[in-house]
């Protein structure tokens, strides 16, 4: 608490509050505008946010169960929206398992060993990490259309590619935890090794126990950064129903036919689970978004 | 830090533990399965002349094998993995990008030399000299197809001499009873006919009923002679339109013309200079980079994209800055109540995935019924074309990203003003200085620095920030007079995707070159990046 208070404090606070209240307005208007289209009948109504003709149809559609309107018409959903949830969700877990498993044994060796070429090996990493895999998409189309031809699971429009693809991604993870690990002090896992313990088991049995929370984050960071993934999967997936959310999504507002109040429904669905995970692990997903990067 | 038992590269002895002398041997073994694997891949990329493929799990297994054998590597067998797939997916990628700029890989020059050729070897084409009439006659079992062979045999050339010998001068054929109602392509075996089979033929407009059914008959005589349907009245052979000459020419039959292997421009070309597609792969050397530069058609356009890009870029971290910056110094105020449920609802953009709320902003700024123009048009009435006008466009494109960008900046301020230290602020109050002094003279010098070199990340990210251009204007609307496609809008990540993926003639050569000019761009802001932040590692 500053101890000179300036006058006319009221009138500044007042003031906060309202250009606060004000922008968080604008800010929120199409979140809530779109949970309200969600409700509303047709695909092109227009109203207040509140919807004056309440209707369950888009959501209806959006789940997957036909509807039939007042008319006795019967709409089918136009797109798979819970498959598409589900390819996402399938992708994003085992990828980001991967990306754990791989981050964190490289991390250990990061933080606890001295090897040959391990300054150029991370500085590298961080620099290879600012490459978008956009510019290489030819490449890595490439890569998958031959491997496909030997190994079926790895080929064009298979989730085995997009899972592995996203693999290259792990150098963000690694500094990540090789902080976190350095900040835990070395010392027991020595104790554990004067003890007769090998380096893989004063690893596992010692120091993962006590990084567990740094391991949920990297998951929790990997899981959202492939959920929302979309140049790669737009290429290598082809088939509508091999699609993940972020490809498929966008087709209900091709330049012809735009489904407002289907996407509307199917948007909420979708992204209402992702925004709570996010917001419920903001203050470490935060941590490692910000700092994460650049920490030395 | 100290050093491990591993990193000193000691012998392990053997274990006391049966379980985790097994552990090893399964272990062994994997790592030995993984090895045979990869080299199995490199045999398979080898034989389908796939060098650099090969070439790439080659020395994928090699180091996989030497890593994990050699006990002084110990460490390197922790990173591995995680090296090991930045290599396969990153670097592997950026290096075959940078390969293909030099090369005209697009989907025109897109099979080996040798896949080209084997396609042309396989192409057919029917030789009209030799021509036979038919004639339909129905039976009980179905209909039969009679041939007869028309006008004098010729006399000259190849193509017919291996005719003749194909036909053993047999000039009658007929098929077994046929059921010409599905018009599925078929083979049929033709047999040599002593005479016409008995009864009458079909007149000429059943057999026009017939068409498409005659149309899909290969038929095949016993010595493997091909016949299809040429015209209403007439089958004709099909011959192998190419043949190799000793030299590796290709020697077209039906056109009587020469063709070779022009290794400049990757295709079979004739004497005059005419191109057979498909063509392969050739270097081409700096081709696609002299046409960026170079020609007119795709200079103009990659110069206006290229001047958008670094505008683009450098406005979104400049309003998201000014934005999150703002909302920081309010946030941070002692006096403020509510702190922490402001902070939670201006992060929420955030919070929600970038591909929804791209296209929520692309349904709200439709021009004829999203919600944006209607309350515009109440308002103010105007309807502004979000979508058509350039200017509005990118406006729209800035407009979304702030939206988008500030919850971040926001999150990178609020953490650095936080470790100011409070009594600078004390000590300006008592002299007297104001809200505006204080950011001006305390926070503002104090967090630049520490934020520059995440400025530079969030201008390279944005630099190429592909998926919020492709969800929201698709690169739209479209530069005139480009000869690839090129938009208004278009970042140069979005313009290398279109032109690879998009245009009909997949300009992979161009793209890569494009992509390397970008790579090279984004290395020096990484290294930049890298320097500001002084990393230590």
């Amino acid at each position: 608490m500053a101890m000179v208070q300036p006058r006319s404090l009221r009138w500044r606070k007042l003031a906060a509050h309202l250009a606060l209240i004000g922008f968080l307005t604008l800010i929120l208007f199409p979140l809530l505008l779109v949970i309200s289209i969600s409700f509303r009948e047709g695909n092109f109504a227009t109203g207040s946010l509140i919807p004056e003709r309440f209707s369950l149809e888009h959501w209806s559609l959006a789940l997957g169960i036909p509807w039939e309107r007042a008319d006795g018409t019967v709409v089918q959903p136009p797109f798979p929206v819970l498959l598409w949830l589900w390819n996402s969700v399938k992708v994003a877990i085992v990828s980001s398992l991967l990306i754990v498993l791989l981050s964190t044994t490289s991390a250990y060796a990061f933080a606890r060993m001295r090897f040959a070429g391990k300054g150029p090996i991370l500085k590298s990493m961080l620099i290879f990490q600012m490459f978008p895999a956009v510019l290489s998409l030819v490449a890595l189309y490439a890569l998958f259309d031959r491997l496909g031809q030997f190994v079926g699971w790895l080929g064009i429009n298979t989730h085995g590619a997009l899972i592995v693809a996203s693999l290259g991604a792990v150098a963000l993870h690694i500094w990540t935890i090789k902080g976190y690990f350095e900040s835990i002090d070395g010392s027991l896992e020595e104790a554990a090794m004067v003890d007769g313990a090998s380096t893989w088991q004063a690893f596992r049995y010692i120091l993962l126990p006590l990084s567990l929370p740094i391991l949920m984050v990297v998951f929790i960071l990997a899981f959202v950064m492939s959920i929302m993934e979309y140049p790669m999967a737009s290429v290598l997936l082809v088939d509508e129903h091999k699609l993940t959310l972020a490809v498929g999504a966008q087709q209900y507002l091709a330049d012809h036919n735009q489904r407002w109040g289907n996407f509307a429904a199917a948007a909420v669905l979708s992204g209402l689970p992702i925004t709570l995970a996010f917001l419920i692990c903001q203050r470490w997903i935060i941590g490692g978004l910000t700092a994460g990067g650049v920490k030395g | 830090m100290y050093t491990t038992n591993a990193s000193r590269g000691l012998p392990r002895h053997r274990s006391r533990y049966p379980a985790e002398r097994y552990t090893r041997w399964a272990l062994r073994g994997l790592v030995a399965a993984l090895v045979l694997a990869l080299l199995w891949l490199v045999l398979a990329f080898h034989l389908n002349g796939q060098p650099i493929f090969a070439l790439l799990f080659l020395v994928l297994g090699a180091a996989l094998g030497v890593v994990f054998t050699r006990r002084t590597l110990m460490s390197h067998r922790y990173i591995f993995p995680a090296v090991a797939s930045m290599a396969l997916f990153v670097i592997f990628p950026l290096l075959y990008t940078v390969g293909i700029s030099f090369s005209n890989y697009s989907s025109s020059n897109l099979l080996s030399e040798e896949r080209v050729r084997a396609q042309l070897l396989s192409r057919t084409y029917q030789e009209e000299s030799a021509t036979f009439g038919f004639q339909l006659y129905s039976s009980d079992e179905g209909v039969r197809l009679y041939l007869e062979r028309e006008g004098a045999p010729p006399t000259t050339g190849e193509a017919e001499a291996e005719l003749e010998e194909a036909l053993e001068g047999v000039s009658r054929f007929v098929t077994g009873p046929l059921s010409l109602q599905d018009g599925e392509r078929r083979h049929v075996a033709i047999q040599p006919a002593a005479g016409e089979p008995v009864g009458e033929p079909l007149p000429m407009r059943e057999v026009i009923a017939y068409r498409t059914a005659l149309q899909n008959l290969v038929l095949a005589t016993p010595e493997g002679l091909e016949l299809r349907m040429a015209g209403l009245r007439h089958y004709a052979p099909m011959l192998d339109r190419y043949e190799v000459r000793a030299d590796g020419s290709l020697y077209d039959r039906r056109d009587d013309l020469l063709l070779t292997a022009d290794g400049e421009t990757g295709f079979f070309v004739t004497e005059e200079g005419e191109r057979i597609t498909p063509g392969w792969p050739v270097a081409v050397g700096l081709d696609n980079y002299a046409r960026i530069f170079l020609d007119p058609d795709i200079r103009g356009p990659f110069i206006q994209i290229f001047v958008w890009t670094f505008a683009f870029a450098g406005l979104t971290v400049l309003f998201t800055l000014i934005v999150g910056f703002v909302l920081a110094s309010l946030l941070q105020w002692d006096q403020l109540r509510g702190k922490a449920l402001y902070r939670t609802l201006l992060i929420l953009p955030y919070a929600v995935p970038a591909f929804i709320s791209i296209l929520i902003f692309k349904g709200m700024f439709n021009q004829h019924f999203g919600e944006i123009n209607l309350i515009l048009d109440a308002l103010f009435g105007v309807r502004p074309d979000w979508f058509t006008d350039p200017w509005l466009a990118r406006s729209m494109l800035l407009i979304v990203n702030t939206w988008l960008g500030y919850p971040y900046m926001l999150l990178l301020c609020m953490g650095l003003i936080q470790s100011i230290p409070r009594d600078l602020y004390e000590a300006s109050a008592v002299d007297g200085g104001g809200p505006l002094t204080n950011l001006f003279q305390i926070t503002l010098p104090l967090i630049i620095k520490p934020l520059t070199p995440l400025l530079i990340a969030c201008f390279a990210f944005n630099f190429n920030n592909f998926v919020l251009i492709a969800l929201l204007t698709g690169g739209n609307p479209d530069i005139l007079g480009a000869s690839t496609p090129a938009g208004t809008t278009d970042l140069l990540v979005s313009y290398t995707y279109r032109i690879a993926f998009q245009d009909a003639g997949q300009n992979f050569g161009l793209a890569a070159a494009i992509a390397t000019l970008i790579f090279l761009l984004v290395a020096g802001l990484a290294l930049l990046n890298l320097r500001l932040a002084k990393v230590r590692v």
